[in-house]
């Protein structure tokens, strides 16, 4: 199989610092004449290196995933391969015509109606007019917007807007396909019908690079992962393994930390630990929660020396390094009984539609409580990750946007009405 | 990882067409850029038909939700003409040889708005359209030379004045007229000459936007469109000139109104725009690698 793209020791250095206007955030000619007079051109500058060293081969057909955190040198990397910016050094070689989308509706002009904005932007992402011809019904039905096709975009809602550069764009027909992460609007139907969307440029055979930090999207659309790390490549390989490098915990899955020896294991003369676990709702372990699902997280500890009131308790923290919750072990059966030597497996389940969507770190603690002494208190143990489906009948309903707050809850609500006058 | 959607399936009514077949042999090379003389035909010419729906925009959208619309195109010209007409012709009392100073005035007044309004949008250009720069790739020279069309357009509109007023005063056109899109070429050349280093710069130096109508003011009046050429005298014509505009208004005079012919001066207009519009190429060239990062 031949290649779609060769990046080879692709590197970006940027210059930022002083010479940028402190408030309006550009260069002013006057702000380069002091400059020269007071130090020299190059001494305000402070260099950084966007991308440093970057090499992957990818075939054709690939649908191949960029994660990293921001400032990883995600969008710089696809800025290269698009030309919208060149490398400092390093080559890269693309064979087939490249469309890239980094943004939905670049060059979308609000006094011009929705077919107009159709031809517009098709050209600028590098369409042909025929080519937008022969799409446009399509593009139109994609779009749902029939009505609204003659109207300017200005009057569109913010949905019907995106629905319909994204129709554009998903009609282009490169061989190359570069998409950063546009989906993050849009209501969830609809984004769902757009990974769908891109997943069959996929499997035409065509290419598709996708940044996303949506890794449910990216589980979902690439078999392969690029993890960007401080703009080198971190992990290179299967999705599932790379995405799990991403979220902390090496090459295993991050849902599952076992310690066989006890030497190594967190723990004190009383009680020590030997494995967390977290279960999905078939008791599997699983390191994606679906967001209306139950999970169940275990401990399994060895208790060394008998004759202690022990309180085992679990501790969630999010992205943020906020706690979310902590939960003590309040099981009657051991609750203020003094636990004898031996093995145990403490277990709580988290109902569904509790937790938020994103990534929860587990805690794992344990501590005697008369008089108190910490144990063991196993920070990040674990993890997993929470996903919201689109499919309506989790607390997001059909909103398809960010949802702040560190709990999703799907509560009852009551309306009531009369009518005006 | 358990699936936790349905296998997907096409979304019916989208038609995926055949690839084209003509550039998948080639690959595109992407690598730092040495040396200024790095121009690809065969690009520019694949992108032609984005030259014509930047264009097209922005014909579509200049007189967009203003009360007047195209009409505008005609109303501004009218006004500066009776402006200049009140205050050269009557009250300064310039001196046109016989012609009647509407009629002179408009022959130097419609290729001078024409390369005003180029180089200001042109100037602009760029920086207006930040968000098209910052995403999608494409020539970028496009995007000031697309400033061309509008103004084309509006001069098409006002130049029907110039066929009304030459009705009016009875004033038939000499055969010279034939010659007259050369020197809206020359008008051209010049104005996008210019802009290419007014775009370019003012991608790094916003100082560009406060100047550009300051220098289009001196400029008019380096520019003979409300007075004669006549007026300047002895070696000072050589120097006068080097402003490729002087030609340009010179030439229109000639074509329109059978002023004298064009001398020899006509031919340093020609070397100057030249010169402007492929200094101007080549510097936007080079600029053109930055451009995203620092716009």
């Amino acid at each position: 199989m031949s290649y779609a793209i060769r990046a080879q020791h692709l590197a970006k250095q940027y210059r930022i610092g002083a010479v940028k206007h402190r408030i309006t955030g550009y260069t002013t000619l006057r702000d380069t004449i002091t400059d020269w007079f007071r130090k020299g051109p190059a001494s305000a500058y402070k260099e950084l290196w966007a991308l440093d060293d970057v090499s992957f081969e990818i075939k054709q057909g690939e649908l191949v995933g960029i994660i990293g955190r921001n400032g990883a040198g995600k969008s710089t990397l696809l800025k290269v391969l698009s030309r919208i910016t060149e490398p400092t050094r390093g080559r890269a070689e693309l064979y087939g015509r490249v469309a890239s989308l980094l943004e939905v509706g670049t060059g979308f002009h609000p006094e011009l109606t929705g077919r107009e904005n159709i031809y517009l932007n098709g050209a600028i992402l590098g369409m042909r007019k025929r080519e937008i011809e022969r799409n446009f019904d399509a593009i139109v039905d994609f779009a749902e917007v029939e009505q609204f096709i003659d109207t300017p975009v200005k009057f569109y809602s913010s949905g019907m807007y995106v629905r319909l550069a994204f129709a554009v764009a998903a009609h282009l027909e490169p061989e190359i396909l570069i998409v950063d992460e546009v989906l993050a609007v849009g209501d969830a139907r609809f984004q769902k019908k757009c990974l769908n969307k891109m997943q069959d440029v996929g499997q035409q055979g065509r290419t598709v690079l996708f940044v996303s930090h949506s890794m449910q999207s990216i589980l979902r659309m690439c078999q392969r992962v690029i993890l960007l790390n401080q703009g080198k490549v971190a992990a290179d390989g299967p999705a599932q393994q790379v995405v799990g490098v991403y979220l902390g915990k090496g090459e295993h899955s991050i849902a599952e930390r076992v310690w066989p020896h006890r030497d190594k294991a967190p723990g004190h003369d009383i009680a020590h630990l030997r494995a967390v676990r977290v279960r999905d709702v078939d008791g599997d372990i699983s390191d994606t929660i679906d967001i209306r699902t139950p999970v169940t997280l275990e401990m399994e500890f060895v208790v060394t020396i008998g004759g202690y009131v022990l309180q085992p308790y679990f501790r969630l923290y999010n992205e943020d390094s906020v706690a979310v919750l902590t939960t003590f072990d309040l099981d009657p059966a051991w609750r203020r009984r003094p636990r004898p030597p031996g093995h145990y497996w403490a277990r709580v389940t988290i109902p569904g539609n509790f937790f938020a969507e994103g990534l929860l770190y587990v805690e794992a603690g344990l501590t005697t409580l008369d008089p108190p002494m910490g144990q063991f208190a196993e920070r990040d143990a674990v993890a997993f990750q929470v996903i919201d489906s689109l499919e309506g009948d989790s607390a997001r309903g059909d909103w398809g946007g960010n949802i702040a707050g560190v709990v999703r809850p799907l509560l009852p609500w009551q309306t009531t009405y009369t009518p005006l006058g | 990882m358990a699936a936790l959607e349905p296998p997907t399936t096409s979304i019916t009514g989208v038609t995926n067409s055949t690839l084209p077949s003509d550039s998948s042999h080639t690959p595109t090379i992407i690598e730092p850029q040495r040396g200024w003389w790095q121009f690809n035909w065969r690009e520019l010419w694949f992108y032609r038909e984005l030259l014509f729906f930047l264009v097209w925009r922005d014909v579509k959208v200049r007189y967009k939700q203003t009360l007047l619309g195209a009409s505008w195109a005609i109303i501004q010209p009218v006004l500066q003409l009776v402006v200049f007409t009140v205050i050269f012709g009557r009250l300064a009392g310039i001196s046109t040889n016989g012609i009647p100073y509407p009629l002179f005035n408009l022959a130097g007044l419609l290729p001078w708005q024409f390369f005003a309004n180029t180089v200001t949008q042109a100037a602009n250009s760029l920086v207006i359209n930040a968000g098209i720069v910052r995403k999608v790739y494409f020539p970028r020279i496009l995007i000031p030379t697309a400033t061309i069309g509008s103004g084309l357009v509006d001069f098409g509109l006002a130049f029907v004045i110039l066929l009304v007023l030459l009705l009016w005063f009875q004033w038939p056109p000499t055969p010279a007229i034939f010659l007259l899109p050369m020197f809206l070429v020359l008008a051209m050349l010049t104005a996008l000459g210019v802009g290419y280093w007014l775009s370019a710069i003012h991608v790094k130096y916003r100082d560009v936007r406060h100047a550009t109508p300051f220098m289009i003011q001196l400029w008019l009046f380096a520019t003979p469109v409300v007075y004669p050429t006549s007026l300047i005298q002895g070696p000072w014509q050589l120097v006068y000139a080097l402003n490729p505009m002087v030609g340009v208004v010179e030439g229109f005079r000639w074509a329109l109104l059978g002023t004298q012919a064009p001398s020899l001066a006509m031919l340093i207009s020609v070397t100057v725009a030249l010169t402007i519009f492929m200094t101007g190429w080549l510097y936007f060239q080079a600029a053109e690698r930055k451009f995203a990062d620092l716009i």
